[in-house]
Formats: structure tokens, sequence, C-alpha cells
């Protein structure tokens, strides 16, 4: 291949000096600001590797001396120390105490706020409104273990039904798929769904009502408004946690599922518990 | 200025010269590769916490490698203010350690799984995996219902054997109960010998709420159940964590 470099009439360049059938390539230099850009920040990686830690060799920490995971724990620390006279008044009081405070309300209604989006969100959705499945809805003034200040903190604190915590929440319904015939199960969720008056068989759920009030009525009230301390939820109302039709219902009746909350007083600062429980109460329906 | 590199032409003409030229820039890749390794015993912080998988996570991970989970969440919480507030603790060299390869992943399309462990209950994983929209409206996660299927054990023992032939510290006892012990996990109210001493902290449900049949899905939950959950914060030292 011929290589004679050449000055290109039209454009005053040089070429490349290499020829294909006639064609020839032009060697357009780079600009000169572009060029120089480039070199100092090969010079500037040069810098780079001696001021930090660049160097996978023993020892060779940069001469800063800066270490990303060293720097972290002042980062923290100062914000820390900016939040703590807050949090520090926080953690000595109760929510309800906290929740009469209006300077501290705001502050716990802002830093639950954050904490239920990073936290609780996933499950009980971001406004609180919960999902269909055994997520409930913390918007409304359904409470299936109390709607109080101290219920609501007790329940984050320890969680429902987990492994890892002694104080969690418990209670444990029956499969009844194993105690009642179809025919039985049947007839208890149209007496059930005929608690909040959308029953379409009159005599079934007549049937129904005696079962009920042997095998449920324990845990959810003879009347099926339920037993928070017991963590029976209402029956009586619209608000169905996994589903409200009767095939939900009698399948729930036969294998019933049951929500897991996992234990945050591990995870979570106290202070944090505590504005979590302000702002989950003031999502809607909080109790006294 | 830099004359030399437009006579590249000389280094292509003379095949001794290039050979020579190449065999040094090669090496130099590989320095850059291989030098790290050595100081892999310095950086790997002294925890205490720290086991092998269990079989059923180790399935669990294996399914999250097929699905390609890495190319939308990380496992890398990084020693930043905000990560640190919203993940926790960043993570450590140690935490991986067992991993082949390590899932750290270089994109967060979805968020860090580093220390998702424990944080939702195994209902919500399971129903999560099958339909991501029913929980979180937003989420542009696709569905993954076809993981209630059942899960493949018969080869659980050999990938056992595969990770200990490059390091992982599998006994001998834990691959000959590789298969019983994944049966196991997976079983709440299976009582296998020796399981609890095996693997500390390995919990043992129906993560995917049916303890009938092992599925996918309860591979899958297990392993996102357990990460970030062994190495205990609270009693870890700063020097425990120093890497030199």
């Amino acid at each position: 291949m011929p290589t004679k470099v050449e000055k290109d009439h039209l454009t005053g360049t040089d070429t490349t000096g290499h020829e294909w059938d006639g064609l020839r390539e032009l060697n357009t230099p780079l600009p000169k600001w572009w060029l120089y850009v480039f070199y100092a920040t090969i010079a500037f990686s040069a810098v780079w590797m001696i001021v930090y830690p660049s160097l996978p060799i023993w020892g060779v920490r940069g001469t800063s001396g800066w270490v990303a995971r060293e720097a972290l724990a002042p980062q923290l620390e100062a914000q820390r120390a900016r939040q703590e006279p807050m949090l520090a008044r926080i953690r000595a009081l109760t929510p309800a105490q906290v929740a009469a405070d209006p300077e501290l309300r705001a502050f716990a209604l802002a830093g639950g706020r954050i904490a239920f989006a990073n936290n609780c969100a996933a499950c009980h959705g971001a406004g609180g409104q919960g999902a269909v499945g055994g997520f409930p809805s913390l918007a409304d003034d359904e409470w299936i273990w109390g709607g109080s200040f101290d219920a609501i903190q007790h329940t984050i604190r320890h969680g429902i039904r987990n492994a890892e915590d002694d104080d969690a929440r418990t209670s444990q319904m029956p499969a009844y798929a194993a105690m009642l015939t179809p025919a039985q199960i049947g007839d208890v969720a149209e007496y059930v769904l005929s608690l909040s008056n959308r029953g379409t068989d009159a005599a079934a759920a007549g049937r129904g009502r005696e079962t009920f009030n042997e095998q449920c009525a324990a845990c959810h009230a003879p009347n099926g408004h339920g037993v928070p301390e017991q963590g029976g939820p209402n029956l009586a109302d619209q608000i169905w946690l996994y589903g409200g039709d009767k095939a939900s219902v009698m399948r729930q009746v036969a294998n019933p599922r049951m929500g897991v909350m996992p234990a945050w007083a591990g995870r979570l600062d106290p202070a944090t518990i505590t504005m979590l429980a302000v702002f989950v109460h003031a999502l809607g329906g909080g109790e006294q | 200025m830099f004359r030399f590199l437009r006579d590249h032409g000389i280094i292509e003409r003379n095949v001794i010269l290039m050979g020579v030229l190449t065999l040094i820039t090669v090496a130099i890749g590989g320095l850059v590769q291989i030098v790290p390794l050595f100081t892999m015993e310095t950086t790997i912080e002294r925890v205490e916490g720290m086991r092998p998988y269990t079989p059923l996570e180790l399935a669990g991970r294996d399914i999250y490698v097929r699905e390609g989970c890495y190319t939308c969440h990380s496992q890398m919480v990084r020693p930043f203010r905000d990560e640190a507030e919203r993940y926790g603790h960043f993570s450590l060299a140690a935490e991986s350690m067992y991993d082949h390869p390590f899932q750290w992943g270089s994109k967060r399309t979805g968020p860090d799984l580093a220390r998702v462990g424990g944080r939702y209950s195994d209902d919500w994983h399971a129903e999560h995996l099958r339909s991501p929209r029913a929980l979180v409206p937003d989420s542009i996660m696709p569905p993954y219902a076809f993981l209630d299927r059942p899960l493949e054990t018969a080869d659980i023992a050999a990938k056992m054997r595969a990770l200990r032939a490059v390091g992982v510290p599998y006994t001998d006892e834990m691959i000959a109960n590789a298969r019983a012990d994944l049966l196991a996990q997976a079983r709440p109210e299976a009582d296998p010998a020796g399981y609890q001493s095996r693997y500390a902290r390995a919990r043992q449900a129906a993560f995917d709420g049916n303890p009938a049949v092992v599925t996918e899905m309860d591979a899958v939950v297990a392993y996102l159940q357990m990460l970030g959950t062994l190495v205990q914060f609270r009693d870890v030292t700063p020097e425990q964590l120093r890497q030199q």
C-alpha cells in the first residue's frame, strides 16, 4: 500500500497517506483546545493518583490521607448533632405528648414522613392506603391492633407475628378447612357478608350464624366488630384485608393467611419510632 | 509533539517489536487485575457472623443471577451519608466474600438490596415478585409470577462442591445434607438434625406461603430475606472494620 503523505489541495490538510482505489483519507488534526484539555486531564489523573488512594498496594493511602469510610462518620455525626436537640426531646416523651406540642409535632410529622416512605410505604402504600393481600390501610379508622398512639408505637416497635421479637403481636386463626365442611364454611361466609349488609342468602346466613357464634365470636366479637386486644379484625365493615367477595372470605376461613410485620425496635432509633407513631396516627384515623 | 505516535508503521512492520510491546501491554492489564488480589487478606474485614449460603439461599441466589436482577438492583451500600440514611451501614468486603460472582451491580433502576433482608415480610416479597404494581403502583419492575414453579434441587450438592473448589468453606456434612437442608428450610414444620448448627441465623419458613411445594419463589425470597442480616453491626468495633 502506498503511504505517501501529501497536502490535499481542497482543504489544505495532510492526508493519512493511505489510498484505496483513488480514495484518500484526510488526517484532520484534533482542535488544539480539545487536545490540550485532554492532556490536562491526563496530568490531573497523575496528581489525583498521588493525592487520593488509587493504587492497590499495601499502605498506599494517598498524601491527603482521605478514606471514604472514615470521611463518612463525621458527616453522619454532624447531621446527628443538628437533629439531636429535637430528637432527645422526642425520645423522652410518649407519642401523645409529642403530638400535643406544636413544635415537636411539626418535627415529628416531617421526620415520620421520611421514615415512613423509606421503611413502611412498600407494604402500606405511599399514602398509607395499604394493599389487598394482607397489607392494611393505615389511613382509615379501622385498626386491627388498636389505633391509639401507644398501640401504634407498640406495633411498630415489636411488629406482628415475626420470628425476631418475643413481644411481637400475635394472633392465630385456625384453618377451618380441617374443622368445618365446605357447606358450613359457605354458610359462615354468607353470615359474615350479611354483617356488612352484603349477604345474598338469608337462609345460609342464618345457618352460619350459629357456627360463627361457636367458632369465630371469641376473636371477632359476637357482633363481628372485632377484638383489637386479640388482633381479631372487624368483619362488619367494608374493609377487607384479603378480599371481600364470598370466595375470598371462604378461602380465608378455610386456610387463613395472616400478615407478618418486622420488628423495628432494632432497626430504627426510638425517636424515629415515636415520630412514625405520630405520623401514622395523623394519617387519618388515629384513636385517642 | 508526540511525533512517535505517528510512526506506528515501524511497529506494524516489525513482528518481534510488535510481539514484545503487545506482551508488555497485556502484562500491565493482567497486573491491574491480579495485584489487588494479593491485598485480599487485608481488605476483608474481620467481622463475625458471615457464613456460606444455605442450600435454599444458594438456589435463590442462582435464580437472582439467572433473571439478571443485578442489572437493576445493586447490592452495595456506598459510604455516603444519603445511602447510610436510607439503607443502613455501608457494605463490607466481608459481606460478599462467599459470593462467586459478587452481585454489587453498577446500576440502580430499582433500590439497593444489600440490606433488604427482614425489612418486609415473606408475603410481601412473594406478592411483590408476582405482581410488583399490585403493591407499588409506580413500580416498573417486571412481574416474576412464573417463579411459583417447583425448584430444581437435584444439583444443589454439586453446586456447593463447585463453590468449595473456589474457596467457600462448605463442609462435607453440609454437602452431604444439602438437599435435605434445602427442603427443610422451606418447610417450617421440618426439624432436620443439625441444620441450625450448620447455618446460623437461617430462618425456616414457607417463604411463598405454601409449605407443600418447594418453589423457585421460596428460594428467591429466602435469599432476599437473608441479605445484609448476617453481620450484627451493633457489635462491630471500628478496629474490626479497618482494612489494613
